[in-house]
């Protein structure tokens, strides 16, 4: 009872430490919400709005034909035509454009005639991701006008090959990836610095001294600095899901009492690591290093930025100990895949080990005291 | 402006960079993980992608398709007999995609009826994986095809044919461009993160206004503490450049002087940056914040580095072009990859030295000799 | 009449619009070959003021001139001339002795010839020859301020100006750094020296006394003693245990506007024109002379009264003859370095007990020790018959701590901050919620209830700190430097609270540099190289330290000497 009450005063002094400030306020809420939507929209691997060289000697019906398609697509904004290959070939090196076509002088005469036209593509492999993607749209569209010549011909057509079907996110929006995506990194972000800097800021005012000389044990100083931020982390979450929901209008099809238990052992966690971080820290300035050396890393690896999978085994083995990692698959799964309560399960179990690891960590460096 | 002080001054810096763990730390260890991070960990080259095969028809035909699609050296494949098994799996995100070949399929795939002959199904959760997913089963359903076709002594022959060529990089690697481009945001986090923890530790001791009460110009102060950290960012330009080189094996095309010259103006930049954050927020937390917010994100995300600015909204796309990172990714990218590329360059560093001249016109202003 | 080295007229500075003026029209000369103490509290302005002679802030309205130039207009040439060191020293910390200095005279434009000459003598001077290849940040808090002294010293400035060159430094260090200083005089250079320490203001050729950005008085410290003479007085003959009550009475009397305890006598001072007040026969008034520290609580109009509205809330502790504080072989070592060495003690109920030491001697170390802060690497400490080692939550639940500095929750409000506490003693809702509002009366804190505690006045936070540490009634207070930079008013106040709270048998531990809050404390340990090398009442000490030369010793003389002594028995 006694410790309850202890623990209680400690956690409500941290709640009113953080909501107090109305610039600790507006730092927890407004570069979140800034964050979200700047990275939402911006944060995506698809390719628009590039500009595409065309340098073309045929003056005939298809080679008209073909650049008339690729004209006014989402994908290219703006065709730039080109006289000479130097000046295409220049406008590319300086990333004015992203790929040149090169026309032929007979392609035209040669598809009338029942030869093969040969166009050229060059691409910019300097935007390697980019240009594969751009030259798979262009393959897709000379690929149906070269189909409909040929039947118009009378010719054989290779059948319609293969249909395709996306599961989960049927129109390939990068923004459903996106925005789960965010949830985690974003509250793993705000957590992490709260959490972080709150022992160690304590060391540099020497405010931890009078909680250690305080009746409360090592343990009930930590429960009382992991609730608080763990609120924070929850909150935050909270508006992303808030937003996600109402304002980008992603799907949310799985079950929201999971999401939030998934969500609270990623908040404990994060709070674990954070407070092992701080507890380690002498000065804020190297617990805000430390925070920033772990996030970087697990921002980085955990399959937000570049496909998990693409990284080498030995790397993939050893981010089993990124949080984000975890919860991301688990946000994914609960918003687009409806994911089942054994999937979900098997990758929160890592979440409980880290944030058990870390906890037991940060409390024993408590109970070092100041030596 | 007094030579002799500007040395002293400089030298003292120095000193104080040698003795203090954390000015290493920021200028040598990060770097160095970070390229770690950056060299192994983002890797846009989908390598092997794991996707399931669901043969429901057997046949020699499905047999030689599935063959195909297994020794593709891009996928990874698992085979099951009903896609209904694979579908769990992709639930749980072992696999990025089902390539179904369905009952009826040696009698589809022989020109006789116009409706799919194989499906492919991706794991939209993943929009680039999937779309890659899609690329590579189309293509190896191509070659399948035209061989198919031959055997059967029909003539294909597409009236088009496209010829790619990918300059500058040829087997599209992704570890050519996002290195280059990595390089800049350290560069950027260690200029900000450098001068504004350093600055504001001196107002935090108090020894910024000893000095200041000492006969030295505001100038002679932006210069002591610029130098040195010119030259600590120099430095570890270099040994990233020379890690990208050497260890991860990125070509560099280019010509080392326009490079020095190059990083020079930027790092001037994202020095100035981190003054002007210094001399705003005298308190070492405060400043860490700031440099993170407006230099670190923003060279992640907004500078073209991964994420393809042409895609982004206007608003956006507008914004990107206040950060300097913006302009020095091209540069490195093409520098790495292209070689000289005179326009780009010039165009991109006279962006960056206007930014730089920015800051330090404000940081003139700001920077007045008086506590007030 | 001195020709000024510096003039100040009317000056006014705010640091916002809304805001109390930081400076309120401050007029004052500054001459050269003497000292000038600024002198008062934290808060009334002193750095402000120095650094507008530096130029380091523009005035409001008013005018600064340093050797007859603007200080606004003329800044860089007013530099070359005025050596500056600020609060902390200004030193970095990461640089050895002699690169601070090389970095300090390059930036003097001192020539290499010059610079050898500048650098042997002032090496010389403050000793420290033997440590040039020294990181500034190993230094003991004595050296540091000689080297911040050296720094500032370069280049031969006409107008030195010290900022509080004596916190946090021991009482032999203070002497030895006024010493260095009152020889600089006599070559013409004209110092500044602020401080909040009054003791030293009365050794000042000339002072000016601030007080909330006012002048309280300029002009020798003589005079402002003139006004006190034959008001002073020590009394003698109280009883050990009863001293205190005595005092509470003395300061209730009309006649008496001051009083302090000064070992076994009370100091007290009269009213202007007030005669001697009736009291018991057993006591016997002796006038003494008066010092600055009776001139100045008389400026602002005496001292606080002797009531504590505190007594009435704490509740009598047991009686136990045992000692409440204990204290058995205490060593404690770090690496190879012991810190503390076999240090035993124990304090009895009721009993004010104070550590004294130069910087680094060990007893912040053992002070820590007793609370529980750290381990001992052998022998234990004991409150209240519990060892801290292992009944540790049960044994900090009696303490009642209050840290150097006053760590509050700087973003928490006052009602925050005391309910906070409230809450980690385990007080439940009704007795935090009787407890906070008792505070809040007893230390007066209602008009401040909502604010941070960061915002409060210095004198408020103190007294913050000191209700969070006593809310929940501990039998016994840690006081770690409880009154440093707080102005002899407030610091009356704490002590009339304290004494209070020892008549009731609350037991209190204090370590202190203050002379005078050492005077408080029934009993002293004087703790020096990790060991206890004297213990007794501050009179016993002052006894003990008896010599030929000095017949009357005060409490910082015997703490010289017998620190001395203790360093001549070790090199013999």
């Amino acid at each position: 009872m006694k410790r309850l009450l202890r623990i209680k005063a400690l956690m409500i002094k941290e709640i009113h430490a953080i909501w107090r400030d109305p610039k600790s306020r507006i730092i927890l809420i407004a570069p979140l919400t800034v964050q979200l939507f700047l990275f939402s929209f911006a944060a995506t691997l698809e390719v628009k709005n590039v500009a595409l060289g065309v340098y073309s000697l045929d003056r005939g019906k298809q080679g008209y034909e073909l650049i008339q398609r690729f004209a006014g697509s989402e994908t290219f904004s703006r065709t730039i035509f080109f006289n000479n290959p130097a000046e295409a070939k220049k406008a590319l090196n300086e990333q004015k454009i992203i790929a040149v076509i090169s026309i032929p002088q007979d392609f035209s005469r040669d598809i009338e005639s029942g030869k093969q036209g040969k166009i050229q593509i060059l691409l910019d492999g300097r935007k390697s991701n980019a240009s594969q993607i751009v030259m798979g749209y262009i393959t897709t569209v000379v690929n149906t006008y070269s189909e409909e010549i040929t039947s118009k011909a009378g010719g054989t057509v290779l059948p319609a090959i293969v249909s395709g079907r996306n599961f989960y996110n049927e129109n390939l929006i990068y923004m459903w990836f996106n925005v789960p995506s965010l949830m985690g990194i974003l509250t793993m972000v705000g957590t992490l610095i709260l959490t972080s800097l709150s022992v160690a800021r304590e060391r540099e005012h020497g405010t931890f001294d009078q909680l250690l000389v305080s009746p409360l044990m090592p343990w009930e100083i930590l429960v009382g600095k992991t609730v608080p931020p763990m609120a924070v982390g929850m909150t935050q979450g909270s508006v992303i899901l808030f937003f996600s929901y109402f304002v980008f209008g992603i799907p949310f099809r799985g079950s929201l009492v999971m999401l939030y238990a998934a969500l609270f052992m990623f908040a404990l966690s994060v709070t674990g690591i954070g407070l092992f971080i701080s507890s380690l820290a002498k000065t804020q300035q190297q617990a805000i290093l430390g925070a920033f050396v772990f996030m970087v890393p697990a921002i980085a690896l955990s399959g937000f930025a570049a496909p998990f999978e693409n990284m080498p085994q030995w790397l993939q083995g050893c981010m089993q100990v990124n949080p984000v990692k975890h919860f991301m698959i688990i946000l994914k799964g609960i918003y687009l895949k409806d994911m089942s309560p054994a999937n979900i399960l098997s990758n929160t179990t890592p979440l409980v080990v880290i944030a058990a690891v870390n906890l037991i960590l940060a409390g024993a460096l408590f109970r070092r005291r100041l030596e | 402006m007094n030579f002799r002080r500007i040395t002293a001054l400089v030298k003292k810096e120095s000193r104080q960079v040698v003795r203090d763990p954390s000015s290493i730390l920021i200028a040598f260890v990060l770097p160095v993980i970070l390229l770690f991070v950056f060299g192994y960990g983002i890797n846009l080259d989908a390598a092997k992608i794991n996707i399931g095969l669901a043969l429901e028809e057997r046949g020699a035909d499905g047999d030689r398709l599935a063959a195909a699609f297994i020794n593709s050296e891009f996928l990874n494949v698992r085979t099951a007999a009903d896609r209904r098994e694979l579908i769990p799996e992709m639930d749980a995100g072992h696999i990025r995609g089902i390539v179904v070949i369905p009952v009826g399929f040696s009698t589809r795939a022989a020109f006789e009826s116009d409706s799919a002959v194989i499906q492919v199904i991706t794991d939209g959760s993943e929009p680039n994986t999937a779309s890659f997913v899609y690329n590579y089963s189309m293509g190896i359903w191509r070659a399948w095809l035209s061989q198919y076709a031959v055997e059967k002594g029909i003539e294909i022959k597409m009236p088009i044919e496209t010829e790619p060529r990918f300059l500058f990089n040829p087997e599209l690697k992704s570890r050519y461009f996002l290195l280059p481009g990595s390089i800049a945001i350290i560069m950027t986090l260690i200029g900000t993160m450098l001068t504004s923890l350093v600055v504001a530790r001196e107002w935090e001791r108090g020894t910024m206004e000893a000095m200041m009460a000492k006969p030295v110009t505001v100038t002679e102060i932006i210069l002591g503490k610029l130098i040195p950290y010119f030259i600590l960012g120099m430095g570890s330009m270099a040994m990233c450049v020379a890690v990208s080189v050497y260890f991860y094996d990125v070509p560099f095309r280019g010509s080392f002087v326009v490079l020095a010259v190059v990083s020079a103006v930027f790092l001037i930049a994202s020095l100035g940056q981190g003054l002007l954050i210094s001399t705003l927020a005298r308190n070492q937390f405060v400043a860490a914040q700031i440099a993170l917010i407006t230099a670190f994100l923003p060279a992640f995300m907004l500078s073209g580095f991964i994420f393809e600015i042409s895609s982004m909204p206007p608003l956006i796309r507008g914004l990107t072009y206040v950060f300097a990172a913006r302009y020095f990714v091209a540069d490195l990218q093409t520098l790495f990859l292209a070689g000289n590329v005179w326009g780009l360059l010039i165009t991109n560093t006279a962006a960056i030295s206007l930014i730089a001249a920015v800051f330090f016109i404000i940081i003139r202003i700001k920077t007045k000799k008086t506590l007030d | 009449m001195l020709t000024p080295l510096a003039e100040v007229t009317n000056l006014t500075k705010r640091f916002s619009p809304d805001s109390p003026p930081a400076l309120d029209n401050i007029s004052l000369k500054i001459s050269s070959g003497q000292i000038t103490g600024l002198v008062g509290p934290d808060g009334a302005g002193k750095t402000t003021l120095m650094r507008h002679l530096v130029g380091l802030l523009h005035s409001d309205s008013g005018a600064v001139s340093v050797l007859g130039m603007d200080t606004v207009s003329s800044a860089p040439a007013i530099r070359e001339h005025v050596g500056y060191m600020p609060q902390k020293f200004g030193l970095y910390e990461d640089l050895t002795v002699q690169e601070n200095l090389n970095l300090y005279a390059d930036l003097c434009g001192l020539t290499k010839e010059k610079r050898i000459g500048s650098f042997r003598r002032l090496l010389e001077f403050t000793s420290l020859s033997e440590f040039t290849s020294r990181l500034a940040g190993r230094l003991s808090g004595g050296m540091k301020q000689k080297l911040g002294l050296a720094c500032a010293l370069l280049g031969e400035p006409r107008l030195l100006l010290l900022d509080e060159p004596s916190v946090g430094v021991d009482p032999i260090s203070r002497r030895e750094l006024w010493k260095m200083v009152q020889e600089l005089l006599d070559g013409g250079m004209g110092v500044v020296w602020s401080t909040s320490y009054l003791d030293e203001a009365e050794k000042c050729d000339r002072v000016i006394l601030l007080n909330e950005g006012k002048t309280l008085f300029e002009g020798k410290p003589a005079e402002l003693l003139t006004e006190m003479r034959n008001r002073v007085f020590v009394l003698y003959g109280a009883d050990a245990g009863d001293k205190r009550s005595v005092l509470t009475d003395l300061l209730n009397k009309d006649e008496v506007s001051d009083g302090i305890i000064q070992g076994s006598g009370i100091r007290i001072a009269l009213r202007k024109g007030a005669h001697m007040p009736d009291m018991a026969d057993c006591l016997r008034a002796e006038p003494v002379s008066p010092c600055f520290e009776d001139g100045f609580i008389d400026r602002l109009g005496g001292g606080p009264g002797g009531h504590s509205p505190l007594a009435d809330i704490i509740n009598e502790k047991p009686d136990s003859d045992g000692s409440v504080i204990e204290a058995k072989g205490l060593t404690k070592q770090f690496g190879d370095f012991t810190a503390v060495k076999d240090n035993s003690f124990s304090i009895k109920r009721g009993e004010i007990f104070g550590l004294l030491g130069p910087n680094g001697a060990g007893k912040s170390t053992t002070f820590k020790m007793m609370c529980g802060l750290l381990q001992p690497t052998s022998g234990s400490a004991e409150i209240m018959g519990l060892d801290l080692k292992t009944a540790g939550s049960e044994a900090r639940s009696k303490i009642g701590y209050m840290a150097q500095k006053f760590s509050l929750y700087g973003n928490l409000s006052v009602r925050q901050n005391l309910s906070f506490f409230a809450g980690v003693y385990c007080l439940n809702k009704a007795e935090a919620g009787r407890a906070a509002d008792e505070m809040t009366n007893v230390f007066d804190l209602g008009s401040y209830i909502d604010t941070n505690a960061d915002t409060l006045p210095l004198g408020f936070k103190q007294r913050l700190a000191l209700a969070c540490s006593v809310m929940h009634s501990p039998d016994v207070l840690f006081l770690d430097e409880p009154t440093s930079g707080v102005d002899p008013v407030t610091r009356r106040e704490f002590w009339n609270h304290i004494n209070s709270m020892v008549k009731k048998g609350v037991t209190v531990m204090v370590t202190t540099h203050f002379m005078d809050e050492a005077e408080y404390c029934d009993r002293i340990g004087l703790i020096y190289r990790g060991e206890n090398i004297a213990s007794g009442t501050p009179d016993q000490l002052k006894a003990s330290a008896v010599t030929e030369s000095l017949t009357s010793p005060s409490l910082e003389d015997a703490f010289i000497e017998l620190i001395n002594r203790s360093e001549a028995g070790r090199t013999q």
